[in-house]
């Protein structure tokens, strides 16, 4: 018996947080004894690519290569994804939480006849049953959700657990797909995106700004910042409301919600919906000159002070450490 | 064209999140439900699309009474008419299951509904119920315009979007920018009294992944400042006591 995880990629390029998957899956199978971890792949990938799925601890690889699923199309993933379900004849699927992975998994829940839990955060209590600990209320709070089904599907939360880099290699055996005309029920006409920057909802570094930073002309001193940390840039909703930013950028309730290590907020006040987007970052530094801001309490460190001062400093002073 | 609207009732945005004494239930007191941020954007584009083509918009809900005033909000802010399916919604699955047979005595057109509800952010029912219906399920959708039955979406992908073209019967789950919300006005919210509301049972009992226990984060220690003339400080907190450089 094995674990399947669904691999998600980005034009060629296997997402990290597909590989916290495959990572999630292997301390699994360590601990039920559930055999190998079986990662299937889906679209064209680089080789190489496919190497850091066995280090994340996947023994296999299935990859399907067919160009007419580099696109995520639900439909055509979750078909996909049910073929190899079958023939390597798992009972868990494990993949990564995104709006694409939620959207497949969704699907798959009703072809595997699989109970499906979103936003798991740690390894499942299999002592008794089968109890997972995930996010809920936007990250401010936790549900242990008990799964009464045999087959299962856990979509896992970044950074919810540490990325494993000491695999062995993986074989790599091309895995043919039989799709239908029913599973491309819907066309892309065209696609936008952001290339040659970190992409957000990723980023291991987040800076995002606010109202505070008084026009989008002041972006530049945000984007520098965000260049020597290799880190993306965000905003607070006003902020892609006003046109400042585009809307992929918007951080909060409403918008991306983030999981980096390091979350930096310069000019933003720390309204409530903007702190559901970003309660899962593992440290948040906070710049803005109202002492009184709401998003201190919220903080690990704080800065206060006019951004337009500190935020070039800042970049200095790490440019001269980095 | 027949649009169904499915509803969360949901705490406000600003609630505290708190938990009874035993863990096992959500506290409510004091707290204010509302429709569905993500939902409220599918119902302001469901009333727009009524009103350019014609035809009728249908709301629904999994839930017991005390969602009834959400409904009715619903109503006021422009569907026709109401269904709320009397039972509490015990997990994706179960919703899903109401709604995909509901939806299939209704012969909807479009299925419309948030990305994800705001307490227990699953972003499964629309999947769940596509597939339940056979139908093509898309989100999250940010745009979406309706031609005969040729449908064109936006959809956001991570660091940007892609636009598709698909025909109905389509289900889609939503996100801003697809309209704006609307706040009913004073006509809708007197006609809303009139409207129907329909009180049907639950059509099946099955349940897949159920939640037993709560639990609130530990709390978070206080903010340690920084003289804004020092940040070369902050830089070393960030990387030896943070670890996060």
């Amino acid at each position: 018996m094995s674990i399947l995880v669904y691999i998600e990629q980005s034009e060629g390029k296997v997402k990290k947080t597909s590989l916290e998957a495959v990572s999630f899956a292997s301390a699994l199978a360590a601990q039920t004894g559930e055999g190998e971890v079986v990662a299937v792949a889906l679209g064209s990938i680089e080789n190489q690519e496919l190497t850091s799925i066995g280090s994340a601890g996947a023994t296999k690889i299935l990859h399907a290569g067919d160009a007419r699923l580099d696109a995520g199309l639900i439909q055509a993933h979750a078909s996909a994804i049910a073929q190899a379900f079958s023939k390597v004849g798992a009972k868990t699927l494990i993949l990564a939480k995104s709006s694409l992975g939620d959207a497949v998994a969704a699907r798959l829940a009703i072809k595997l006849n699989a109970g499906l839990v979103s936003n798991v955060v740690a390894l499942p209590d299999t002592g008794s049953g089968y109890k997972v600990k995930r996010s809920i209320f936007t990250g401010k709070a936790f549900a242990e959700t008990k799964l009464t089904t045999e087959n299962k599907i856990l979509a896992v939360k970044k950074n919810s657990i540490d990325l494993k880099t000491d695999g062995n290699a993986a074989t790599v055996e091309a895995f043919e797909v039989e799709l239908a005309d029913s599973d491309f029920a819907s066309k892309i006409t065209s696609t936008e995106r952001a290339t040659g920057e970190v992409l957000l909802p990723e980023a291991d570094i987040v800076v995002s700004g606010g109202r505070g930073m008084k026009g989008a002309e002041n972006w530049g001193m945000l984007e520098d910042l965000a260049k020597t940390l290799g880190a993306a840039t965000g905003c607070s909703k006003p902020v892609s409301d006003i046109g400042w930013r585009p809307h992929h950028e918007h951080v909060g309730q409403t918008g991306v919600k983030v999981a980096p290590s390091l979350y930096i907020a310069i000019g933003i006040s720390g309204a409530i919906q903007h702190l559901a987007g970003v309660n899962s970052s593992k440290c948040i530094v906070v710049i803005n000159k109202d002492p009184e801001a709401p998003f201190f309490k919220a903080a690990d460190y704080g800065i206060v002070g006019d951004a337009f001062e500190v935020v070039p400093k800042l970049t200095e002073a790490l440019k001269a450490e980095l | 064209m027949k649009i169904l609207v499915c509803i969360t009732h949901v705490p406000d945005t600003t609630s505290k999140i708190q938990f009874t004494a035993d863990n096992t239930k959500f506290d409510t007191t004091g707290v204010q439900f509302i429709i569905g941020p993500y939902d409220d954007y599918a119902l302001a584009r469901a009333v727009e699309l009524r009103d350019q083509t014609g035809g009728k918009l249908t709301v629904i809900n999994v839930g017991e009474s005390e969602t009834e005033p959400t409904l009715r909000k619903a109503l006021a802010i422009g569907a026709d008419d109401a269904i709320r399916v009397n039972s509490n919604p015990k997990d994706s699955f179960f919703v899903s299951k109401q709604i995909a047979h509901y939806a299939k005595e209704g012969a909807y057109d479009l299925i419309l509904m948030g990305r994800e509800s705001i307490d227990f952010n699953g972003g499964m029912v629309h999947g769940m119920v596509g597939e339940l219906l056979g139908m093509p399920s898309f989100s999250p959708v940010m745009k979406l315009d309706v031609d005969g039955s040729k449908v064109t979406m936006a959809r956001e992908i991570e660091g940007g979007k892609e636009t598709l073209e698909a025909s109905l019967p389509l289900i889609a789950g939503c996100q801003e920018p697809i309209a704006e919300w609307k706040i009913p006005n004073m006509r809708g919210i007197m006609s809303a009294r009139t409207k129907p509301l329909n009180v049907v049972v639950a059509v099946s009992d099955e349940t897949q992944a159920v939640a037993t226990s709560y639990e609130l984060p530990p709390a978070k220690g206080a903010v340690k400042l920084i003289d804004k003339d020092n940040v070369s400080e902050l830089v070393k907190l960030l990387k030896n006591e943070a670890k996060v450089l």
